[in-house]
């Protein structure tokens, strides 16, 4: 169960950052996540694809704990995961979470949305928070937007807003979980160009999604998952080109219309 | 008019007695209405467990039968020396908090969990999610309702005057014995509670329309 990773200091460009270790979840009678090993390192951008119900999401959010395993083990930085609790809030504070549905707290403008976390979880100072903040949303290109509310902007900007306020925790990680599937087509590429700058710049990511076109230009990986398990692994050109397994060959062959 | 005129000082003194025992009981039944309601919706199962025993027995109870327990037990038990108003006090916040916990809960349950889901992703602990996301998102629908169970806790304060805590009900019975027409006595009675119940009606309206949020 612990000593299975000697080669982090082996290895250091190899360098493990999120390990799943024969995870098993279900939900009732339905076995959503079967024996999944993966191993993410630093600074690798892996993309998660398959069709619905396939796992992606859960697999996801099992990283930061919003969902529970039944067994298995993750760990992320060498620590497993803990328990329900303070522990657990420290360590989420490291994984940056951006949603399907941005999930902006409507209640906060956009900067409070981008300080809080800084502010509430790292303790830190208000005015840097804030200045932190101003500087991150210019990056994703909201930064004129700060004083809104979260309703007041559109489903592209709010994901922008949602990507900054992760990013304000300093992550070692990101998730993506569907990041684009909530927002109309000519809104989708400001988004997806944000999540590109920020593979270039080395962040580690973990993005469900069903943007063939950022898979291709952003993963060093790609991971198809179907009923459960990871299906395939390769690198994107490898996997879009030619693809091993007849359930990728079929996914593919029905999303892939050009 | 002869009643409240010659007797003023009774009246003044029975309102009060209400206004105050209204308003402690509320600030416990809203304190503890919120604690209880973070054990229900909180992930320790024992908390929960608590929660749920607490607004089962506190709201299936009738509140003259809390009375007697708080008025004859608790002094004999538990807390000797303790004044009927403080009894009383205790009593009206217990009961109303089971009421306010269920009206809070229906708040938090209004709330998309996304909302709450987004605050743990950024490491905020239990406490935090609930006190700076959630709870502020679900002032909104909680007010309607908690209005109702203000106004209710005003009413039911009456019973404390049955209990030698003079308020409303108790300046009624003076009078009475006095030998006054019972229907000019209640007709003012009614009037110095309805200054209290309006009042709360009017604030908890100007309350509703602050909390409007954009979604």
């Amino acid at each position: 169960m612990t000593e299975v990773f000697v080669t982090k200091d082996a290895a250091p460009a190899d360098d493990p950052l999120v390990v799943l270790e024969n995870v098993n979840k279900h939900f009732g009678a339905l076995h959503v996540l079967q024996d999944i090993d993966l191993t993410i390192a630093r600074g690798e951008v892996v993309v998660v694809i398959g069709p619905s119900g396939s796992g992606k999401s859960t697999l996801c959010r099992t990283i930061n704990r919003l969902e529970t395993v039944d067994s298995g083990t993750i760990r992320i930085d060498g620590r497993p995961l803990p328990a329900e609790g303070r522990e657990l809030a420290r360590l989420r504070a490291d994984v940056g979470m951006v949603f399907q549905s941005f999930n902006l707290f409507a209640h906060k403008t956009v900067l409070e949305n981008v300080v809080l976390g800084q502010v509430k979880v790292r303790r830190a100072d208000k005015k840097a928070a804030e200045q932190k903040a101003r500087a991150l949303l210019e990056r994703v290109g909201v930064g004129n937007q700060a004083d809104k509310y979260p309703a007041q902007l559109s489903g592209g900007q709010q994901q922008r807003v949602a990507i900054a306020r992760a990013l304000a925790m300093d992550p070692k990680v990101m998730l993506f979980d569907e990041p684009t599937s909530a927002l109309d087509p000519e809104m989708i590429n400001e988004v997806l160009e944000v999540m590109q700058q920020l593979a270039r710049d080395g962040m580690t990511m973990v993005c469900v999604t069903h943007e063939m076109g950022f898979a291709r230009s952003a993963a060093n990986r790609v991971l198809f998952m179907a009923d459960g398990r990871i299906v395939e692994q390769a690198s994107p050109e490898e996997f879009f080109t030619n693809p091993k397994s007849d359930r990728a060959k079929d996914f593919l062959s029905k999303i892939l219309h050009h | 008019m002869n009643v409240l005129l010659d007797h003023f000082s009774l009246f003044r003194d029975g309102f009060l007695g209400t206004l105050s025992l209204t308003a402690v009981s509320a600030v416990i039944a809203l304190v503890l209405g919120a604690l209880v309601a973070a054990c229900r919706v909180s992930p320790v199962p024992p908390l929960r467990a608590f929660g749920t025993m607490w607004v089962t027995l506190l709201r299936n109870t009738p509140l003259t039968l809390l009375f007697l327990v708080a008025i004859f037990v608790v002094p004999q038990v538990f807390f000797p020396g303790l004044s009927y108003y403080t009894l009383s006090v205790w009593a009206l916040g217990c009961y109303t908090s089971a009421f306010v916990c269920e009206a809070l809960r229906s708040g938090i349950n209004t709330v998309p969990v996304g909302q709450a889901e987004a605050a743990r992703s950024l490491g905020m602990t239990f406490g935090q999610t609930l006190r700076l996301i959630v709870l502020p998102q679900a002032g909104r629908t909680v007010v309607p309702p908690m209005s109702s169970i203000l106004i209710a806790l005003t009413k039911n304060t009456s019973l404390a005057g049955a209990f030698n805590v003079f308020e409303l009900f108790g300046a009624q019975k003076t009078l009475s014995e006095l030998g006054y027409s019972i229907v000019v006595i209640f007709g003012w009675i009614a009037l110095a509670y309805l200054i209290i119940t309006l009042t709360l009606s009017g604030l908890f309206r100007l309350l509703e329309n602050r909390l409007a949020v954009a979604r």
